[in-house]
């Protein structure tokens, strides 16, 4: 028999800043006064930069932690909030990360599920191939203004390896149920879901079909209710989930955290993101029942292994979640969220047209950030050109792809810009010269006016260059960003 | 070396409009001012002129393509006329063909004509436009300002400056200017201002503030250049203003790609002034250069120009600025008719403008701001950001 099917490697993405729910409620309780319930905590926001396929990128990132496995077979990427509706999201995932060219990707959508369901099939996959998938949800949720969505949903993303070899938690089995049960839906021209009662949910819906899942999944895996350790289940109806373990009979303690209070519902990306965090924490030789709902249910039993132990995300959900930045002005989630016409400023209405062939042909360096390496000298060098810019050395067609996002690099020099548009003025943007050579005049994301210095530390982020709102595109590229194993805590 | 161009080709006249928010002015009315002027320097008729080079760098704004703009404001005769950009340099480069061209024979006379018509764009400051379409993938989200601000925060790191020395240093040099500029009445600004005003003025890119940072005007400029021998054929007699050097130096990427400059200098000044000093004959500029026009589109671009020019020691310059070496009364005059800060900056204009300010005062015809006696004036014209530019270096003395 085969070595089983499971995780190798796991990982996560909490954007950087928190809406402190207070200031929501505050500017939007005079309207709704039911908000006041949910006024507790924070919930994480996205940067204006940032959407479903750029923190899909850092999620993988922090699963691979530095590593580029050349055995990577497919890149699967499920989300509901998918930047574009006609061009593989995961492609450019894959570009990003540099993953070799002959690789499945693949877009899953159209459901709060689809995270659990494309596990369910990457690890069929998995079961039936030798190479490695990299699966990951990512979702940057929407919802009105004043709506408690806007306080309960969160934007985040996941990542886990999946293969066989190493694995740090095994596939004990999995089971799955499909109800056309409406509990929201968003059409298919609609900004926004459209819900119904929260009882109706709670009682026909989750107290009904989660249990039969769960009961045939432990029934098949002949694995007791008792037995299980960690019970990782998303609900943003707070008592769901101990309701289930209690009427399951799995031990209460063992419900994980759904991280209500800290980043909100990341959509499809939170049972993904819930059980990163679990294997952070878990201990070898622990079962864990992950549970996915939307028109009907998933539910997937793991079981950690002792190379769990060994395991570390590069920067992990824990670190992620304590690293965050609070905004009190609820403004800026408006803007960032475009629910509010912003006056943008004469300077905006210049929108930079990409055009498909040229970033066709320099998608390894735009999208990759793929620099040179000049086999003559060595010399580290961006972008990659015909003569080597070193000035003692200057060989033609010397260069090496040489990928750069993981190189750590430092702030030569600044600026915070009042005058070029920027959603987030000031922007910031600045030389950044790597340690291994090499150096770009490049755009700076996820710092604050005060918060650049000469000689900081900082790390590449695939992000949103601009938009181009005229053809509905979305241009990417990389930004240096504060290294974040070094940031603390803040607010605005 | 090539020989150079040292004393090959004088300046037979000059013009300049005002510049200026001229909001019932085309690019051609401009054009035709500074033309007028500097036809009726020359002594010359229109169709004496062989050839000539027209600069403007934001031609979508106004002209459009080609040299023909020049060619219909002028109505000239069909003669070969060269469209020229280099950024905010492209003037000097109009200055350079009509220079080269006279010196190599191929024209008796030409004609170098710099405009822009900027204030048609809604705005202040210079207009976002396309930097070429990869360019755009992965350049900065950057401004001019924002752009040269990086010398500031990477000088003051280097040379372990307080930036709010620095800061001084650089409000000292836009007071300054506009202390001349007040003296000038083709100036766009013309009121002096105190230090206070311009440490209080708002941010626009760290830490650069509002004046710190130059005007955006309408303008034009035009020069006459002939041989020595064929103005004096003329029965020019008196002073002549000679070209001693003319030199360019274009960044190659390793500003920008590699990791030697440290973001507190320009490189292409530097190699423009070594080569220049050369080409003029001047072994020690600190003696020699009587006064100066420096593209100081930036406070801190002013300031590190001194050391790029070799005029301050390195790290020194905020300290020289602080001293008073560079005012009206200094060491070395800088920006005598109000630079780019006052003057104002119709960019393809700005390098004849540099280049006029230092005909007028060769030939003692500066007015209230006249200098005594100068004897070597050197204009400076750059354009592009600091890691990735061009830099143009004239200088000019009596033949």
């Amino acid at each position: 028999m085969s070595d089983p099917v499971g995780i190798l490697g796991f990982g996560g993405y909490v954007p950087r800043l928190r809406l402190s729910r207070g200031a929501a409620v505050e500017a939007n309780g005079w309207f709704n006064r039911g908000l006041g319930s949910l006024a507790k905590g924070e919930r994480s926001m996205a940067n204006w930069d940032e959407d479903s396929v750029t923190m899909a990128v850092e999620a993988a990132r922090d699963c691979l932690n530095g590593a580029r496995p050349e055995d990577i077979a497919a890149v699967h990427l499920a989300s509901t909030t998918l930047p574009f509706d006609d061009r593989q999201n995961a492609g450019i995932v894959a570009e990003a990360l540099n993953l070799p060219e002959a690789i499945q990707t693949m877009d899953l959508a159209a459901s709060q599920r689809a995270g659990t369901t494309g596990l369910i099939a990457a690890l069929d996959r998995a079961a039936g191939t030798d190479g490695k998938t990299l699966f990951l949800a990512a979702d940057r949720r929407r919802s009105k203004a004043a709506s408690p969505q806007e306080l309960q949903f969160g934007d985040g993303a996941a990542a886990l390896l999946l293969g066989r070899g190493r694995t740090v938690a095994d596939l004990l089995g999995s089971h799955q149920v499909a109800a056309d049960f409406l509990d929201h839906y968003r059409g298919g021209d609609a900004r926004f879901d459209y819900g119904w009662e929260e009882r109706w949910i709670r009682d026909e819906g989750y107290l009904k079909i989660v249990p039969k899942t769960v009961a045939a999944l432990l029934d098949k895996a002949g694995v007791d209710a008792a037995a299980i350790d960690h019970f990782v289940m998303p609900s943003t109806i707070a008592a769901v989930p101990a309701k289930l373990a209690k009427q399951l009979g799995i031990p209460e303690a063992t419900v994980a955290d759904t991280q209500f209070s800290s980043m909100g519902e990341a959509g499809a990306a939170h049972p993904l993101l819930l059980l990163a965090h679990t294997l952070e924490r878990a201990e070898p030789g622990q079962t864990i029942l992950l549970v996915g709902w939307g028109q009907g249910c998933d539910a997937l039993l793991f079981r950690t292994t002792d190379a769990l132990r060994a395991a570390r995300p590069r920067r992990g959900i824990a670190a992620s979640l304590e690293a965050g930045h609070t905004i009190t002005n609820y403004n800026r989630f408006l803007a960032f969220n475009d629910l509010v016409e912003h006056e943008h400023g004469i300077r905006a209405e210049f929108q930079i047209k990409t055009p498909p062939s040229a970033l066709y042909r320099n998608r390894d360096m735009v999208t990759g950030f793929v620099g040179g390496r000049c086999r003559s000298c060595g010399t580290v060098q961006f972008p990659r050109a015909h003569y080597c810019v070193n000035p003692n050395c200057g060989a033609l067609d010397s260069q090496a792809p040489c990928p750069m996002a993981e190189m750590p690099a430092t702030v030569q020099s600044w600026t915070a810009d009042k005058l070029t548009y920027s959603p987030d003025p000031p922007t910031h943007f600045g030389m950044i010269v790597f340690a291994e050579g090499g150096r770009l005049m490049a755009d700076m994301t996820d710092v604050d006016e005060g918060g650049v210095a000469v000689g900081m530390p900082v790390r590449m982020v695939f992000r949103v260059k601009a938009r181009d709102a005229d053809r509905g595109f979305t241009a990417y590229f990389w930004k240096a960003a504060p290294d974040d194993t070094r940031v603390a805590r803040a607010t605005d | 070396m090539a020989k150079g161009i040292k004393d090959k080709v004088v300046i037979l006249g000059m013009g300049c409009s005002p510049f200026g928010e001229h909001w019932d002015k085309n690019a051609d009315d401009l054009i035709v001012d500074a033309f007028t002027e500097c036809l009726a320097d020359a002594g010359i008729e229109r169709t004496q002129i062989d050839a000539a080079w027209f600069a403007t760098a934001i031609e979508e704004g106004h002209v459009g393509k080609t040299a023909v703009p020049l060619g219909v404001a002028l109505r000239l005769p069909f003669i070969p006329i060269t469209r020229v950009e280099n950024a905010c340099a492209s003037g000097t480069e109009a200055l350079r063909g009509a220079v080269y061209s006279v010196a190599a024979g191929a024209a008796d006379i030409a004609l170098a004509v710099g405009v822009e018509k900027l204030k048609d764009t809604g705005y202040g400051g210079l207009p976002q436009r396309t930097r070429g379409a990869f360019n755009d993938m992965y350049f900065a989200n950057a401004s001019a300002p924002g752009s040269f601000a990086q010398l500031a925060t990477a000088y003051a790191a280097k040379h372990r400056v307080d930036p709010a020395d620095l800061k001084r240093a650089m409000a000292q040099i836009s007071v300054k200017s506009h202390d001349n500029g007040a003296k000038n009445p083709k100036a766009h600004l013309r009121n002096p201002i105190t230090i206070d005003k311009v440490l209080n003025a708002p941010m626009v890119a760290e830490p650069l503030g509002l004046f710190d940072c130059c005007g955006v005007s309408d303008g034009a400029a035009a020069a006459i250049v002939t041989t020595p021998e064929i103005a004096a054929a003329l029965g020019r007699t008196g002073d002549q203003v000679s070209i001693k050097a003319l030199q360019l130096a274009v960044s190659n990427g390793s500003e920008a790609s590699y990791n030697a400059w440290d973001g507190t200098y320009l490189e292409t000044t530097r190699q423009a002034a070594t080569r220049a000093y050369a080409e003029a004959g001047i072994d020690r500029p600190r003696e020699a250069v009587s006064m100066i026009e420096v593209h100081d589109c930036f406070s801190i671009t002013e300031l590190v120009t001194m050391e790029d020019l070799y005029l301050s020691d390195e790290g020194r310059a905020w300290r020289d600025v602080l001293d008073g070496a560079f005012n009206a009364d200094g060491r070395t005059p800088c920006q005598i008719d109000g630079g780019l800060k006052c003057f104002g900056h119709p960019v393809g204009a700005s390098g004849l403008r540099m280049v006029y300010e230092m005909y007028l005062q060769l030939l003692g015809r500066a007015g209230e701001r006249q200098l005594s006696s100068p004897e070597i004036g050197l204009t400076h014209n750059l354009g592009g950001w600091p890691h990735l530019n061009v830099a143009s270096i004239a200088i000019l003395g009596k033949l």
